[in-house]
């Protein structure tokens, strides 16, 4: 079986799996990360969203011999070496800004992306760039708060 | 289920894997907490049915070796913040800090057997036991202190883990109190609560604590857990629900998919069990195309679905009938309408999960389950075991809001558990079989006939609604979980399930003279059972439409109407809240506000909504711009959970009436994913607003289903105001759709 050397929140890790297996699948079941979700594995409600180079992307469906050394970052990457949590993450805990929790995943990680780009996002901005990610128990308006309270949090 | 009773209740603390710290005295002097201990009243009230079945204190509450107070509770976490409400109440009447409470979810064995987790009753249940028991705790640590200490209990004080004798510096801790052994007493009224007054905790909104670690990716769900050399399975279901398998052909497979550890056939429950979870879905895929099942029943179609329910339904059941309904209306005109609801499923966002693990004895089992002992109960008589040889452990999955497949995987995981022993056998099932085999809220008619006097005032009124079974939850009865109706050894469901939960709330919380309710109990074409706030949303959505014709007929403003109708001033207070919190609303063409109001279960919380639309003159495209409740639980334990909960529940019951219905034709159900059962996306998210109107000396009502129905009903009299259409079938979809 192939090994892919992947660079996955600033380390270098290698899995042997085979080529069409999707990097959701890599993160969780080999490399034991649980931030990234299983929903649908349809690339439709964004549950597994990671980073790739700094944007936002699904990786239920994205095999994992496409990735090369393309830079990964989920969830558990967000935090910085000191133990500091990003900004949208402070202000989800912040604002209580979830009920189950299961799709939090896909709100930060795209929230995260969307910041990256844009850091003073509208209310329109946001819900754009969530569009593709789905919440089933309404905490939207929440995480919608809660993204605009980490925009303005200067660092 | 008593099974496990005293003596594994009375474990000494040490078994709980502390280490002793022995008998001491402190010499701190507690001065400032002297003036902040509570009065405590007597309470002399009725006890929660769970408590009634678990009466002991140590069924609720133990005492850690290192001084941290431990709380059992039967309910599961469903992400409605159960634990943390549960803490609060423990923690205050303890006079603990709230930091020094763990709260233990539902395992079979543990906690005690509360049943199932729904109905919005685990806060009045679970909660409510804990409360008292806690109470009860406090006395029987002060009792037993002060015999140890020689003196009255009017000489002690109990705070944040420690007895203290007044005036001395003669301290103890709870450990020291019971000598290492856990409560032995029983809950019994009078029992001395705090005075609501002097709560630290309880009405505040306390954070949750487990939404840091959700936020960081730390181990939460069910599908995190992971254990040594755990090994992947996946089912291949039927191709419809009496399709039976007629062919497999495995041959190839071990060529085709690396990983294939087992083949499991066993009737046609079809199963595959591999190294890796990636490896199980290609496995699956590749048993799905060979595979050949037999044809299944035709379906009646999802566009017929309403005749054919009317077609098959039994002949009517009167549940109520106050005055002469018959009598009075034989020489009145009278006013008729009918609503109708399609099946709608629960849609959780993340696939049922369950894992199991034979270790030749015992058969452990990890479920999100909502209810842990009646889920054994069904797999023990499935496996022909006895109860006690089987463990279930709750662990929280994707929010459910009723009964959805967390059960079915659980099962499937148990018996691929035989079939591979002493591994830990992981089923995730995939998006198209979580929502093709859901059982979903069933499809419901309403209809009605009422007349007004020559006040305009509602004279009659009846209701003839048409339902399925709101609860085929797994129990004794085998045939309620998935996998044992295929087994070669089939289980066939027995009984017909929970059916009073269709006409709930069909009978309008209302001063109507003579009111007449009746059910048409059918068994439909689609798996069924409870989904939030059950047969209200449809009923709730249908009368509360039918006040506004009323009202309209009447002449009569649609709130001003509803309050003629009541004389309870707790409906009356949420329904004069929602008119002060749109009163300075205005609204311009295509525009429309709309009310609704419920008091759930018409025993339980009371809730009021407004809804402002608008649509789209173009395609007729409806859209909620905002929502507004006003909700009575009684008394708050959370704030934040409740306000959490009500927003939540706008949202996904907007979700609900403006594009939910499950479809399919003669031969499969057809909402197999997100884009073929779509749900509100963040551009059709309304802003929410919630005030609650706390009632601390009131009894405590659940609130997590009780935003559904009347925002359903808000929303289409909020259409009707923008349109002057009136919205008779859900989802509204467009408008174009519903014109009547």
């Amino acid at each position: 079986m192939p090994k892919y050397t992947l660079n996955i929140n600033t380390s270098q890790k290698t899995v042997e799996t085979e080529p069409d297996t999707p990097l959701l699948y890599v993160l969780r079941d080999y490399l034991e990360l649980s931030g990234p979700k299983f929903g649908c594995g349809l690339s439709q409600c964004g549950a597994c969203t990671v980073l790739i180079d700094g944007s936002s992307r699904t990786s239920c469906m994205l095999p994992v011999s496409n990735i090369g050394q393309a830079e990964i970052t989920t969830l558990e990457g967000l935090e910085n070496p000191s133990g500091k949590l990003h900004a949208v993450q402070e202000a989800i805990i912040k604002e209580q800004a979830a009920q189950c929790g299961y799709c939090l995943n896909g709100m930060v990680m795209a929230a995260v992306s969307l910041l990256n780009k844009n850091p003073n996002p509208d209310e329109r901005e946001i819900k754009n760039a969530l569009e593709m990610n789905l919440c089933r128990c309404g905490a939207h308006t929440r995480i919608i708060r809660a993204i605009k309270i980490a925009a303005n949090t200067k660092d | 289920m008593k099974a496990e009773s005293t003596p594994s209740r009375r474990r000494f603390l040490k078994d709980l894997g502390y280490i002793s710290i022995g008998f001491s005295l402190f010499s701190s002097c507690l001065r400032t907490e002297d003036q902040i201990i509570a009065e405590r009243i007597p309470y002399n009230g009725d006890l929660p049915g769970s408590l009634k079945r678990e009466i002991n204190i140590n069924a609720w509450i133990k005492i850690l070796e290192n001084g941290r107070v431990q709380v059992l509770s039967g309910k599961v976490e469903l992400g409605q913040g159960i634990r943390t409400a549960i803490r609060q109440v423990a923690a205050e009447e303890l006079d603990m800090n709230i930091e020094n409470v763990d709260v233990l979810l539902a395992e079979t064995g543990v906690t005690p057997n509360e049943g199932y987790t729904g109905a919005s009753a685990s806060i009045q249940n679970s909660a409510m036991s804990v409360r008292y028991a806690a109470a009860t705790a406090r006395i029987e640590l002060l009792e037993l202190a002060s015999k140890k200490l020689g003196v009255t209990i009017e000489e002690l004080q109990l705070y944040n883990g420690r007895v203290t004798q007044k005036g001395t510096n003669k301290v103890l801790t709870y450990s020291d109190i019971l000598e290492g052994v856990q409560f032995e007493k029983e809950v019994a009224i009078p029992i001395q609560l705090k005075k609501k007054t002097d709560y630290r905790y309880v009405g505040k909104a306390i954070p949750r604590t487990d939404i840091e670690k959700m936020v960081k990716g730390e181990v939460t769900y069910i599908h995190d857990l992971r254990f040594p050399e755990m090994v992947h399975a996946r089912v291949i279901r039927p191709a419809g629900y009496d399709s039976k398998l007629l062919q497999i052909d495995t041959s190839g497979l071990k060529e085709a998919v690396s990983g294939v550890l087992k083949t499991v056939v066993n009737g046609s429950f079809v199963a595959v069990i591999t190294e890796r979870e990636y490896q199980a879905v290609k496995a699956e895929r590749f048993l799905k195309n060979n595979t050949k099942w037999s044809s299944a029943t035709p379906l009646p179609e999802s566009e017929n679905q309403f005749e054919h329910i009317k077609k098959i339904a039994n002949p009517p059941e009167n549940i109520r009938n106050d005055g002469d309904f018959d009598n009075v209306t034989k020489s009145v005109k009278t006013i008729k309408s009918r609503y109708n609801k399609p099946y709608i499923m629960h849609g959780s966002m993340g696939p049922a999960c369950g894992i199991a693990m034979y270790d030749g004895e015992i058969l452990h089992i990890w479920s999100h389950s909502q209810g842990i002992y009646p889920l054994r109960d069904a797999i023990a008589s499935m496996l022909n075991m006895e109860v006690e040889k089987i463990h279930i452990k709750s662990a929280p999955g994707a929010g459910c809001y009723g009964h959805s497949t967390a059960d079915d995987a659980a099962t499937d995981a148990a018996l691929l558990a035989f079939e591979y022993p002493k591994k830990h056998i992981r089923v995730q099932w995939s998006r198209n079989d979580d929502q093709k085999w859901d059982p979903y809220g069933p499809a419901i008619i309403t209809e009605f006939e009422a007349s007004l006097d020559e006040k305009g005032k509602i004279n009659s009124w009846k209701s003839d609604v048409w339902t399925d079974s709101h609860s085929t939850r797994p129990n004794k009865d085998t045939g309620t979980i998935l996998a044992a109706r295929y087994l070669e050894k089939p289980f066939h469901m027995k009984s017909r399930g929970y059916l009073a939960g269709g006409h709930r709330n069909a009978d309008p919380y209302y001063n109507i003279p003579n009111m007449q309710l009746n059910a048409h109990y059918y068994e439909g074409p689609l798996r069924v059972s409870s989904l939030r706030s059950l047969g209200s949303f449809a009923n709730i959505f249908a009368v509360e439409s039918f006040m506004d014709e009323l009202a309209e007929k009447a002449g009569k403003d649609p709130l001003n109407f509803r309050l003629e109708h009541t004389d309870d001033q707790r409906a009356i207070a949420v329904i004069t809240k929602i008119q002060t919190l749109t009163e300075s609303q205005t609204t311009i063409e295509n525009e429309g506000i709309g009310y609704g109001f419920m008091r759930y279960k018409n025993t339980d919380a009371y809730a009021a909504v407004a809804a402002k639309v608008a649509i789209n003159s173009d395609n007729g495209v409806v859209s909620v711009i905002k929502l507004w409740a006003a909700i009575d639980v009684g008394e708050v334990i959370n704030l934040d959970g409740i306000i959490n909960q009500i927003e939540g529940g706008m949202i996904q019951a907007t979700s609900w009436t403006l594009k939910e219905q499950v479809t399919f034709n003669a031969s499969e159900i057809t909402s197999t994913d997100w884009n073929t059962y779509p749900i509100l996306r963040y551009s059709e998210i309304p802003e929410v607003e919630v005030a609650i109107i706390d009632r601390p000396n009131e009894p405590v009502y659940g609130a997590g289903e009780v935003p559904m129905p009347p925002t359903s009903a808000a929303i289409a009299n909020a259409v009707f105001k923008a349109s002057g259409k009136r919205v008779y079938d859900l989802p509204i979809k467009t408008l174009t759709q519903n014109q009547n």
